[in-house]
């Protein structure tokens, strides 16, 4: 009933019905804009460092541009910049329309979730260049940077549920739990993960509470679940939300979103350990974070069905519409990493594709494939909303960015694919004599062609989101590019 | 079931709560063992905390993200045990805040780096690695051998790492400072640090007079899976 909701637009209804204020907008528009900035800057820096593995000269011997401190910039970028940003306001966006509630708190928690959240990353971004941090992978931000990140995120935590806590709505809507246990599973990975003792309250270094063994799992189980929860249970919502309302179409199946949300949140915790196949964790670790992996499988390619079978009775859409064509292709190729990931996971695979770039692409496939592509999808669907525009731009350009970016993900994986597996394979090679047939350099060596091609992907997908931020700040501006020879996204006028 | 479900999508405490609950589940079970198993760590000789020197060699390898392209994890494979050596034990990061153990190999993995090449190897490899490897494609530290490291705060970076558990001396702090210049310093008396620290690497690692960053780095990657004495370990003392 409920998953109906987003399908049944109160959209047709004028603001006077509304026995609440008007939804806060400004906050969304700023969310929106930081969103598409911090998503060029992100791949910007992708394609930088993808160049210096090509061309290690542009390392420029500075102490600054060094890939080993523009790695995490980039990862930092994508991820919390890119998507944090993506996340925060489509969620302020969705959960004040599916509960007809104003946002708990007002503009003033609202801009004070924006300025706060670009603060950690400002924080977190120039520390990254000047060598701050706690070498945590997707958790490298020291002491100072997590504190005020786990005060900015409490606040959005009770303005998120201060909001359902006041809705019209007698249900809550699916995007809402997922959004909900994004951030509530993010506050507790975070806080635990980053428990650490300051050397001086004056500095910036401190020192991790675990060690070793403990300290690995702690942060594969929250940099697993980063991905489980930042980049797949928050992006989900944004599916559960978008994808229906650009279908026009109500969710394919409430029982499926039920036993989706349930099973995926349960299961994905467990994940973290394949992170850790033939170290030195204990086997049983490794095998549990093994067969939960595997299991995963399931309720992950139930949301993937609930997504696209959305588009039952629709499919014409996407021959019209090309940020449709984001979203939906955005849930195959979820569909595709959540079911390369589980492979990844058995430790035989794993002896394989472990320490390579193998690694690298599966994260992309997911990244690029999934993460951007809903998120474009959700930002060409929101900027004509809100901006109280009559339709985007220009269509065709948006179905410009759609296959110029697709051609740079495929490059990218299929790279990454090649150069992974051969590098994997020319480390356990042996020659007829029982000698290791490679030495390291090698196969560094070898990588050399598909670094180049990986580059070149990635220069696309920067391509493309340029195009998008041509497209949408002229969608802004008000302006229309003639296109009546093409079949138009006929978008009825913007509600609320 | 589906029923029952819409007295949780109406409440939003309670939806909250079993959402906090489902997902702290998996973490309990996997994590918390770790820290009640005694066979988590292996019972072998020769592991004792970093020299103060090694620290801070170890903070400059963590600032310059030399673990995102460099392992510290020797898997028990064939290959790998061949080309780097005995597979890494938990005992040997039992006193590393954070752990380096990586997650990718663009360059070799380091656990047993120590010992296999020279000073001057490592030195002019961080300098200009193209210079004497040439496919390489690891970005140069050359800036490593003009900065001095500022020993004055070292004792407290030992006290921070006591209060987690690492088990420095009321000794070892006191004489971190001294220690800390005693190793990298050719004809100073390196009993004391010895003492506290066997296995140490001594020396000026790159032949500038001052400690520079340079030769923290040096001293820590000399040491680097070097402690366990793997000839006084019996079998049963590697079972987790």
């Amino acid at each position: 009933m409920s998953a109906l909701a987003a399908s049944q637009p109160y959209a047709n209804r004028p603001y006077a019905d509304h026995k609440v204020e008007p939804y806060i907008e400004s906050v969304v528009r700023a969310f929106v804009i930081a969103t598409i900035f911090w998503g060029v800057a992100a791949f910007a820096a992708g394609v930088y460092i993808a160049l210096q593995l090509a061309f290690p000269v542009l390392n420029l011997g500075l102490e600054w541009t060094t890939f080993g401190r523009l790695r995490p910039l980039h990862t930092s970028a994508a991820i919390f910049a890119f998507g944090g940003n993506a996340l925060l306001g489509s969620s302020i966006y969705i959960v004040q329309r599916t509960c007809r509630a104003r946002l708990f708190g007002g503009e003033p928690v609202g801009w004070f979730l924006f300025f706060g959240y670009q603060l950690f990353i400002v924080l977190a971004a120039t520390g990254y260049l000047f060598g701050i941090t706690q070498s945590k992978e997707y958790a490298e931000p020291e002491w100072y940077v997590d504190l005020w990140l786990t005060l900015v995120w409490v606040v959005y935590l009770v303005a998120y549920t201060g909001t359902l806590l006041r809705r019209e709505e007698p249900h809550i809507y699916v995007a809402n739990w997922f959004y909900l246990s994004f951030i509530i599973t993010v506050a507790m990975l975070h806080i635990v993960n980053n428990l650490a003792i300051p050397v001086s309250l004056v500095g910036t270094k401190s020192y991790s509470l675990f060690a070793g063994v403990q300290d690995a799992l702690t942060q594969w189980w929250y940099g697993h679940n980063a991905v489980g929860f930042f980049l797949t249970a928050g992006f989900l919502g944004m599916m559960y939300y978008f994808i229906p309302k650009q279908a026009e179409r109500p969710i394919y199946s409430y029982r499926l979103s039920i036993v989706h949300f349930w099973s995926l949140i349960f299961l994905y915790i467990w994940a973290g350990p394949h992170h850790l196949h033939y170290t030195a964790l204990p086997d049983w670790a490794s095998t549990l974070g093994m067969v939960f992996s595997v299991m995963l499988w399931m309720p992950s390619w139930g949301g993937m069905i609930n997504g696209l079978m959305t588009l039952s009775g629709a499919w014409d859409k996407l021959r019209t519409d090309p940020a449709l064509r984001f979203s939906v292709t955005a849930v195959a190729f979820y569909g595709m990493s959540t079911f390369e990931g589980p492979v990844m996971s058995i430790r035989q695979v794993n002896a394989l594709s472990h320490y390579t770039d193998w690694t690298i692409g599966h994260v992309h496939s997911g990244a690029l494939g999934w993460n951007a592509f809903i998120t474009f999808g959700m930002l060409y669907y929101i900027v004509p909303v809100l901006w109280n525009r009559q339709r985007l731009y220009s269509i065709k350009l948006v179905s410009v960015h759609f296959w110029v970016a697709t051609i740079g993900i495929l490059l990218y994986i299929t790279a990454m694919w090649v150069s992974g597996i051969m590098q994997g394979l020319m480390w356990r090679a042996y020659d007829h004599l029982g000698f290791l047939q490679y030495s390291f350099i090698e196969t560094v060596e070898a990588m050399h062609p598909f670094y180049v091609i990986r580059a070149l992907g990635g220069v696309l997908f920067l391509t493309g989101a340029l195009i998008m931020v041509y497209n949408l700040w002229r969608t802004a501006r008000g302006d229309l590019r003639n296109e009546d020879s093409l079949p138009t996204l006929a978008r009825p006028q913007p509600a609320v | 079931m589906f029923i029952k479900h819409a007295t949780i999508e109406r409440n939003t405490i309670l939806l909250a709560v079993l959402t906090l609950v489902t997902v702290a589940i998996g973490g309990l079970v996997e994590i918390v063992p770790l820290f009640t198993i005694e066979t988590t760590i292996e019972r072998v000789q020769g592991m004792r905390p970093y020299s103060p020197l090694e620290l801070a060699g170890r903070n400059i390898y963590i600032r310059e993200g030399c673990y995102l392209c460099h392992s510290q994890q020797i898997r028990p494979l064939r290959d790998e045990v061949e080309r780097y050596g005995h597979y890494s034990l938990a005992a040997e990061s039992m006193y590393d805040h954070p752990f380096q153990w990586g997650s990718k190999r663009t360059g070799p993995d380091l656990a047993r780096v120590g010992g296999k090449y020279s000073n001057e190897w490592h030195v002019a490899h961080l300098v200009d690695p193209r210079a004497v490897v040439p496919q390489s494609i690891m970005p140069p530290y050359a800036f490593l051998a003009q900065k001095p490291v500022d020993p004055s705060d070292i004792a407290d970076h030992l006290k921070a790492l006591r209060l987690v558990g690492v088990p420095y001396s009321d000794e070892m702090i006191a004489s971190a400072k001294a220690d800390f210049t005693a190793q990298a310093e050719p004809d100073a008396d390196t009993d004391g640090v010895l003492a506290r620290y066997p296995k140490a690497a001594l020396g000026d690692f790159d032949g500038n007079p001052r400690v520079t960053e340079m030769d923290a780095l040096v001293a820590y990657l000399q040491m680097l899976g070097r402690l366990v004495e793997f000839d006084r370990t019996q079998p049963g003392g590697l079972r987790q």
